[in-house]
């Protein structure tokens, strides 16, 4: 395990003196910053101190405290350790945080998620409405005093369900008789519906108007989704169109909010890894791992040696899959209707078996164990695993490319289309493949290697021109990087122990926070996880990779046609389960 | 249906002259031609739909039993596929695709969320269960059902299929001419089925009353 990351390498306290001061909570890293001279720190900590890339934004409800936190995680696209910082308000309302939206631009959707989930004002953020949860919502749900309609008790397990295993309807507990609460006194009948104003008047932000002189056309305003064969799951994207060019777009998220969070911090720690198997539903074994190597980190422990091959090998298996998907479905949204991707889901069966075979289940893998992993690799399927890394993938990798990467066609509808630079990309936090597509050669298992992706011989994939047509290319480089990893994975694989801790129901997490990130196929993962000594963790955030990535779409499409907007969002390969989670 | 053929069995045809001349009811001649062809609406809300397009590539193959038509639009569907978790804010885009498919139309509810909320159950924007406003005709069990589950769950609406007679079918029926409609739910400060307004009310009411005592 990678050592813990030592955030005091910079010294704010000493750059801004009376405004900074330590935080010197026992676990806890990084500074406090006076909420009055936030922006002034922020900016310095980006132009003095280099920290161009503001991973993560979240807010933390310390309810016996009386106060509000929002912690910002800022790091170098050049490499190295992070900045840790944060702000701390008095808890009565109307909590209020100037936004950073002016210095990060990225910044954006995740200080709305933050005001949506924790009631945190962000002054001067442009469009502060509501993100995952609908305008009009009674509440902010990640406030500790905030209880959902089913609630029975703070934390699990359950006192009715354990270790007697009594049942009751969840229903049976709620006035209602269903998932509801409404408000003391409330009429249905009375009631008017908050309508979406506020969303079409966000539009107006970035909608091009019509130039003095030029010839007036007229604007619509058209709604794709939440059904919509092409955007990938449950988005809605509004946009306002000129003819076929889009002159202003907004996505419109959380139709698949199931509520990760609230229920991650009711779940004790162990109880987390299922429930991350389904943030991105591609990629479970990387959610696990980047999960556990969060919950390692505030737990001090070591990964058993053997456990630490094994995870780096279903992790990069698993990006291969997510990769030949993603150019299956790319191609689907281009009009090639599903020839590529019945190619792409046969190599991807042939993964899953393999999953299925060392956990259980296809998709929901539930493998990844604090300190290790839940079972050993079988000989039988470590052949298997061999014959495909060795024989079969890079065949037919080579395949694809040679039946797609010169077709006309697609060359014509990906070269130069949607460039995004590499200043651009930074300034809107966007990780992953399409970042490193813009010419930032930034991937976490080389800038901040966790586990031990140290070890291994690899480069890292880029690609200069930040098109399309770039981001497809980067795909297959980085499918051959995988398979350039497992095969030296394969071979320096120890026997051993598969878990370095005995199996436990509960693990004892000691106080204080951990931010752990990986590079899920998708992007920067990253879980923020605060734990006060008890069972369940305090405060658990995902950073999900699909959701930041997003923040940039709205400015790359401004002036390109619709159908290429259908393709550039395949290209960003968003996954709703971790966007809205 | 015991035999698949569209031929009733005990009628002896022979065999030269058995793919022209067939000797049925009017019952088995509807529902073998409906069986064969129920058109899915192309629509996925969560895991379950990776599991779904699964079922659609070469492995599984829905195509065997005459599903591999996916559509788009509700208009021209026959079976709504609720594959994956119902959440209170997707709900009426849900119940608009459900009203706007044409009679007759099937309901199948995909995995544990889509059943009955599943691990999501106690979410607060989570539906517990798309029975709650739609009615279901086959539950698929798993999370995700493989697609081996998911094709025996639509082997069995297929089997709900061959069962139902043309002569209580309710799109035939001329008493319930709104069929299935399931009144549009409304996005308040939490969600109001149009359809309990009453029982809201009242629970509200005595919510207050509890609330002013404590």
């Amino acid at each position: 395990m990678a050592t813990p990351v030592q955030t005091q390498t910079v010294d704010l306290v000493a750059r801004f003196p009376g405004m900074v001061t330590a935080d010197a909570r026992p676990g806890y890293t990084g500074f406090i910053v006076n909420k009055e001279n936030l922006v002034e720190v922020a900016t310095a900590i980006r132009d003095e101190f280099g920290f161009d890339l503001l991973t993560a934004v979240t807010g933390v409800d310390y309810l016996a405290e009386n106060k509000m936190e929002v912690v910002y995680h800022a790091y170098k696209t050049t490499g190295g350790p992070g900045l840790v910082f944060r702000v701390q308000v008095e808890r009565v309302d109307p909590v209020e945080v100037p936004s950073l939206i002016n210095i990060w631009p990225g910044v954006d959707f995740q200080e709305r998620e933050a005001w949506d989930l924790l009631g945190i004002k962000f002054t001067g953020h442009p469009d502060l409405r509501r993100i995952l949860m609908w305008e009009g919502y009674e509440g902010h749900p990640l406030r500790k005093d905030w209880k959902e309609p089913f609630f029975e008790e703070e934390a699990k397990p359950f006192k009715s369900r354990w270790p007697d295993g009594q049942h009751t309807f969840a229903e049976n507990k709620n006035p209602f008789r269903d998932n509801l609460k409404f408000p003391a006194d409330f009429d249905p009948e009375k009631f008017e519906v908050v309508n979406e104003d506020g969303l079409y008047a966000s539009l107006e932000r970035h909608t091009m108007k019509n130039e003095e002189g030029s010839l007036n056309t007229d604007h619509i305003v058209v709604n794709m989704g939440p059904h919509h064969p092409s955007t990938h799951g449950v988005l809605r994207v509004a946009v306002t169109l000129d003819g076929e060019t889009i002159i202003g777009l907004k996505p419109v998220m959380g139709y698949l909010h199931r509520n990760h969070d609230k229920i991650g911090e009711r779940n004790t720690y162990l109880q987390v890894i299922p429930y991350t198997d389904r943030l991105d539903y591609f990629n479970s074994m990387s959610n696990n791992f980047g999960y556990v190597t969060t919950v390692e980190k505030l737990m001090k422990i070591q990964v058993a040696e053997r456990a630490e091959y094994i995870r780096v090998i279903m992790a990069e298996l698993s990006r291969i899959q997510n990769h030949l998907i993603f150019i299956g479905m790319l191609m689907n949204d281009l009009g090639t209707m599903y020839t590529p991707s019945l190619y792409a889901f046969e190599e991807r069966e042939l993964v899953l078996d393999i999953f299925e075979a060392v956990s259980g289940a296809r998709m929901m893998c539930n493998y990844f164990r604090f300190g290790g992993v839940v079972r050993d690799i079988p000989d039988y399927v470590m052949q298997k695993i061999k014959d495909l890394v060795l024989e079969r993938l890079p065949a037919k990798t080579d395949e694809m490319e040679r039946f797609l990467n010169e077709n006309e066609i697609l060359v014509a509808r990906l070269k130069g289309i949607h460039v995004l630079n590499a200043e651009d990309a930074i300034k809107y936090s966007v990780t992953g493949p399409v970042l490193r597509a813009t010419g930032v050669p930034y991937d976490l298992r080389r800038a901040d290697p966790y586990s031990i992706y140290d070890r291994f011989d690899f480069d890292v994939a880029v690609r200069q021109n930040g098109d399309m047509m770039d981001n497809y290319l980067i795909r297959f480089d980085e499918i051959r990087q995988s398979l350039r990893i497992l095969e030296q994975a394969l071979k320096q694989i120890p026997q051993g122990p598969i878990n370095s801790q005995k199996p436990q129901y509960q693990v004892r997490v000691p106080a204080g926070e951990a931010y752990g990130r990986i590079e899920s196929p998708k992007g920067e993962l990253a879980f923020y996880v605060v734990s006060n000594g008890k069972p369940n963790p305090y405060r658990y955030h995902v950073r999900p990779a699909s959701f930041v990535n997003l923040t940039a779409v709205e400015s790359m499409c401004i002036g390109s046609k619709i159908a290429d907007f259908v393709a550039l969002l395949a290209m960003l390969d968003i996954v709703m389960g971790e966007l809205d989670r | 249906m015991e035999n698949e053929k569209l031929s009733l069995p005990n009628y002896n045809i022979p065999e030269d002259l058995e793919n022209v001349v067939a000797v049925t009811t009017l019952d088995r001649l509807y529902n073998w031609g409906r069986r064969s062809s129920v058109w899915p609406l192309m629509f996925g809300l969560a895991c379950c739909a990776i599991e779904m397009i699964a079922a659609q590539t070469a492995r599984y193959d829905m195509a065997r039993f005459g599903m591999e038509v996916m559509r788009p639009t509700p208009r021209q569907a026959d079976m709504m596929l609720v594959s994956g978790t119902v959440t209170k804010k997707m709900l009426p885009a849900i119940i608009r695709l459900y009203n706007q498919m044409p009679e007759p139309k099937y309901v199948v509810a995909m995995g544990a969320c889509a059943s009955s909320g599943g691990p999501f159950k106690e979410g607060y924007n989570v539906v517990a269960g798309i029975d709650k406003f739609l009615p279901v005709d086959v539950y698929i069990p798993g999370c995700p059902p493989t697609p081996q589950a998911l094709i025996a769950g639509l082997i069995k609406l297929q089997e709900k299929i061959d069962r139902q007679s043309i002569k209580t079918v309710r799109w035939y029926n001329k008493e319930k001419k709104d069929g299935n409609y399931v009144p549009m739910p409304i996005l308040g400060p939490d969600l109001i089925d149009v359809r309990r307004n009453a029982d809201i009310k009242q629970a509200a009411a005595v919510a207050k009353v509890t609330q002013e005592s404590a």
